[in-house]
């Protein structure tokens, strides 16, 4: 195996838009927004970014293909700017783009900005993409819940878990994830719920309710990564370091293979092991501090939290009901609220994960800190259950 | 040399499992037309929304022929009807690619009128009879809209028949027959309409099929050379009541007791189809060997055939034909879904129904065996069975380059790995249930399931491949067609997981 990326860059400065129904902005000014805040936070000019990877995903109703889009409302010093889109996960793709640039040298400082303007449609839920000329043709014109929903039947299939049980974990799951929200002025839902009414909520996809869902919203966010040297240099101390970034991605064999049960997610297994290679990391349950996973809904979330090994198989559901990922848990998950408060602008939510990782490893969490977290996952997938793109980024204390 | 024996061989039939309840047609309709209100009663068979002339002509073809592989023996296919999805478009072709038949086949669409199911009927007869045709499956199907309050949304019903022509292993003898055409107008449906217009039924009945009926079938009887005392069963699509049916065979000289069921009360009269729907009905529970049928349908005068039972009849027992199409149904009461299934209704779909339904037809043709007849492959070193077919196997064992061949999944056994019913996708009979259907004999595909209630699907359920309408293209005019799954909802149907080994 490859050496890896452990420790070679390390995160300059992070800037993150207020996300929400932003009527007030379009995708320019989101941009602008976490890029300032980032440039802010690094400290440096313009002029010192080298290259810049962008990250949009529905350029119909967004902000248009190309990598024009961030260098116009940036007005970078035309310098490279790479357009990435990989589903749901271009966040994480932009940021491991500039990552690779600076670890091969190519780039001193590079940035990383994923927008989303998804508002702009006219209608709740994401809109409905275009899948080519001949999956239309076969395949279901479902719905993202619809396919996500499905995890769950699986799920209670294999597993032998009750509609209720089931029902009340992923309900768990949301509860927990505005218990958060509410506490991050930058999230779209700032409001506690509790079980019953998540599980009262009207029905989007059986089994998962409104309230199973994440919002849908506008924003932004962005990274500023450079060599743990050149960020002593600029005089950063307390250095975020990446440790690990991993992408694996489907190949066909949970959609037409039938060695797959349909109740976990096959690339995120495997991104998750090379990840915890990459990072050194033995024992994740123990050695992760905290995660920021793609709860797009809530029984993606709680299927995710075995394949990244940190539940046991089949214990997800008795795991989250104890608490295990909640705030004041072993292991806290969307301690920013998640995709379920945040809302999901495509393009923007693998960084979003990022910043909160971020602002927790410099113990600038504000009311949401937790006790000296020394490493955060990030977990961003893209696509459905039966074909997807799965990252898992990690990042922690420099040395750590 | 014996004179060789002509006949059918085989029958299959579809009525789609929707029983409107003619009660709550005519009670929504009452306000306007109280006349109607003694018409409600029984029921009419109901299409669902994804159901045409073809799909139904499919799932009765389909019933003839079984889940046998090959099908390589049907060298013709007559597709008669008055409903056709496409008015240039070979019709009888869709139906032979979703059934996977030899591009060898001859296909030939017989429409414009309700004898096009006889007169496809004849034709076959015919292709055999000159030796040009040895295997010609015949397939009747309608599927007419008819305006709201209307005597005809209450007469009629949505369905289809299939019989085989052949010379061997003969249900029924095919002993001659004749066709009178006269231009007697009951009714018409315009080059550019949707309706029929029709005229007043008493000069129908009285000048049409009283008059026309008889003739044609002492013009047919005299061809085959039977006597009309002879005649067992006399089977006449007639809206006119099973009295007057009654009389029309006296008055042709046969008996009336043999006049049989026009299926009025539980399915009404499916158009074109509704002859071979009525002669296969009259096959499946009243037709013994050595019985003699007249077989007619009065439309621009009268085709009128006549067959004799053989012993062979009891080949097709196994077949659900028309009688257990009809047993398999579901009472619908909403007056409301008919009009809104039928395109009668201008309803807000919401915005996700305005996404373009374009279909590239240079991509349709080129992946046409997996889209129409559900053609996947198998790799024929490692027996991996996958949809859709690929050039490297999706294995993950083995990745083989280039070895596979094709497979046909519509006929294999099936069921649900994972589902959803999802409120937030548009369609047109929400929620929208589709999911991961897995075979037992491997391969799986995610797919639309259809005919299935709320509250009634679950993982390890078993499911029955049906031929359906996707997409409706209104722009253009186009109809995508594809698979999808029906859940068989039968409690020892379901096994605990879906899961098959592989």
């Amino acid at each position: 195996m490859a050496a890896g990326i452990k420790d070679k860059v390390a995160i300059l400065g992070m800037g993150c838009s207020k996300f929400g129904e932003r009527w007030d902005a379009g995708p320019e000014e989101l941009m602008v927004e976490a890029y300032l805040e980032a440039m802010q936070d690094a400290g440096i000019e313009p002029t010192q970014i080298d290259a810049a990877w962008f990250s949009t995903h529905i350029d119909e109703v967004g902000t248009g293909k190309g990598g024009t889009p961030l260098s116009l409302a940036l007005r970078l010093p035309n310098i490279a700017v790479t357009r990435v889109e990989n589903f749901c996960a271009g966040g994480s793709e932009a940021l491991r783009g500039a990552v690779y640039a600076v670890a091969s040298g190519a780039a001193d400082i590079a940035l990383a900005l994923g927008v989303e303007k998804l508002k702009d449609t006219g209608y709740g839920g994401l809109p409905t993409g275009s899948m080519g000329t001949l999956n239309p043709q076969w395949s279901p014109s479902g719905s993202a819940p619809g396919n996500f929903a499905q995890l769950a039947s699986a799920y209670r299939a294999k597993h032998g878990v009750s509609k209720e049980d089931l029902k009340r974990a992923i309900a768990h799951v949301s509860v927990k994830s505005h218990a958060n929200g509410a506490k991050n002025p930058k999230a779209h839902l700032r409001n506690a719920v509790t079980e019953e009414q998540v599980m009262n909520a009207p029905m989007i996809a059986e089994p998962l309710g409104l309230f199973d869902c994440c919002g849908v919203s506008d924003g932004a966010a962005a990274a500023i990564v450079t060599t743990p040297e050149i960020a002593k240099a600029l005089g950063k101390k307390d250095i975020v370091t990446v440790k690990a970034m991993q992408l694996a991605v489907s190949n066909g064999l949970e959609s037409q293979h039938n060695s797959w049960d349909g109740s976990y997610f096959h690339t995120a297994r495997i991104a998750a092991k090379k990840a915890y290679m990459e990072a050194g990391i033995q024992k994740p349950r123990e050695e992760v501090s905290m995660m920021e996973v793609h709860d797009c809904f809530s029984i993606t979330e709680l299927v995710t939290m075995e394949d990244l090994f940190i539940s046991p198989e089949g214990r997800a559901v008795h795991d989250v009901m104890d608490g295990f990922y909640d705030a004041d848990g072993k292991v806290p998950c969307q301690i920013d609220g998640g995709l379920k408060c945040f809302g999901h602008p495509i393009g923007a939510s693998g960084l979003r994960m990022a910043y909160e990782m971020y602002l927790q490893l410099q113990g600038r969490a504000g009311e949401r800190q937790l006790k000296n977290p020394r490493i955060g996952l990030t977990h961003n997938l893209g696509g459905a259950p039966s074909s997807n793109v799965c990252s898992v980024t990690i990042i922690g204390a420099h040395g750590a | 040399m014996a004179q060789q024996s002509i006949g059918l061989t085989g029958f299959g039939g579809y009525i789609p499992r929707l029983r409107l309840q003619r009660k709550s047609i005519a009670q929504a309709n009452a306000w306007v037309a109280p006349n109607f209100l003694g018409k409600g009663k029984g029921e009419r068979s109901m299409a669902n929304w994804d159901e045409d002339a073809i799909t139904m002509a499919v799932e009765a073809a389909r019933d003839l022929l079984g889940p046998d592989d090959d099908r390589s023996y049907v060298d013709a296919l007559y597709f008669g009807s008055t409903t056709m999805a496409f008015k240039d478009r070979l019709n009888a072709g869709i139906i032979a690619a979703a059934l996977t038949l030899e591009e060898t086949v001859r296909a030939v669409d017989v429409a414009s009128t309700q004898r096009a199911g006889t007169t496809a009927l004849m034709q076959a007869l015919s292709a055999v009879k000159a030796g040009e045709a040895k295997h010609a499956l015949v397939l009747a199907s309608d599927h007419r809209k008819t305006r709201a309050v209307s005597a005809q949304e209450l007469d009629f019903g949505d369905g289809a028949a299939a019989v085989s022509v052949g010379t061997e292993n003969v249900i029924a003898k095919y002993l001659g027959g004749a066709s009178l055409t006269v231009d007697f107008v009951d009714h018409f449906r315009g080059d550019t309409e949707e309706f029929d217009y029709n005229w007043e039924e008493r000069w129908i009945r009285d000048e049409g099929f009283t008059k026309i009926v008889p003739r044609a079938v002492k013009a047919a009887l005299a061809n085959a050379g039977v006597k009309p005392e002879e005649i067992k069963h006399f089977v006449l699509p007639c809206i006119f009541g099973d009295k007057f049916v009654q009389q029309l065979a006296k008055k042709s000289g046969i008996a009336p007791e043999t006049a049989r069921d026009t299926l009025a009360a539980n399915c009404g009269e499916t158009g074109a189809a509704h002859s071979l729907v009525m002669l296969v009905h009259t096959l499946q529970k009243e037709a013994k060997p050595g019985d003699k049928i007249v077989l007619l349908h009065f439309a621009g005068g009268c085709d009128a055939m006549v067959f004799e039972a053989t012993d062979k009849l009891a080949s097709q027992a196994g077949k659900r034909g028309i009688a257990g199409s009809l047993a398999n149904r579901q009472e619908e009461t909403n007056y409301m879904k008919f009009l809104t299934f039928n395109g009668l209704v201008e309803w807000e779909k919401g915005m996700r129904a305005e996404q373009d339904k374009k279909t590239a037809l240079s991509t349709l043709y080129r992946n046409e065996a997996m889209i129409m007849g559900l053609v996947g492959g198998r790799c024929t070193e490692t027996g991996v069975i996958q949809f859709p077919r690929s050039r490297i196997s999706v294995n993950p064992n083995n990745h083989t380059v280039d070895t596979q061949e094709p497979y046909k999944f519509a006929e294999k056994k099936a069921k649900i790995l994972s589902w959803s019913a999802d409120f937030l996708s548009f369609s047109m009979n929400p929620p929208n249930h589709y999911g991961m259907v897995v075979f037992d004999e491997g391969g799986r595909i995610m797919m639309d399931f259809t005919d299935v209630e709320q509250g009634t699907v679950d993982s390890g359920m078993e499911v029955r491949l049906v031929f359906r309408i996707k997409d409706f293209d209104e722009k253009r005019g186009f109809r995508r067609y594809f698979w999808k799954a029906v859940p068989i909802a039968s409690a020892n149907a379901k096994s605990k997981t879906g899961q098959a080994a592989e």
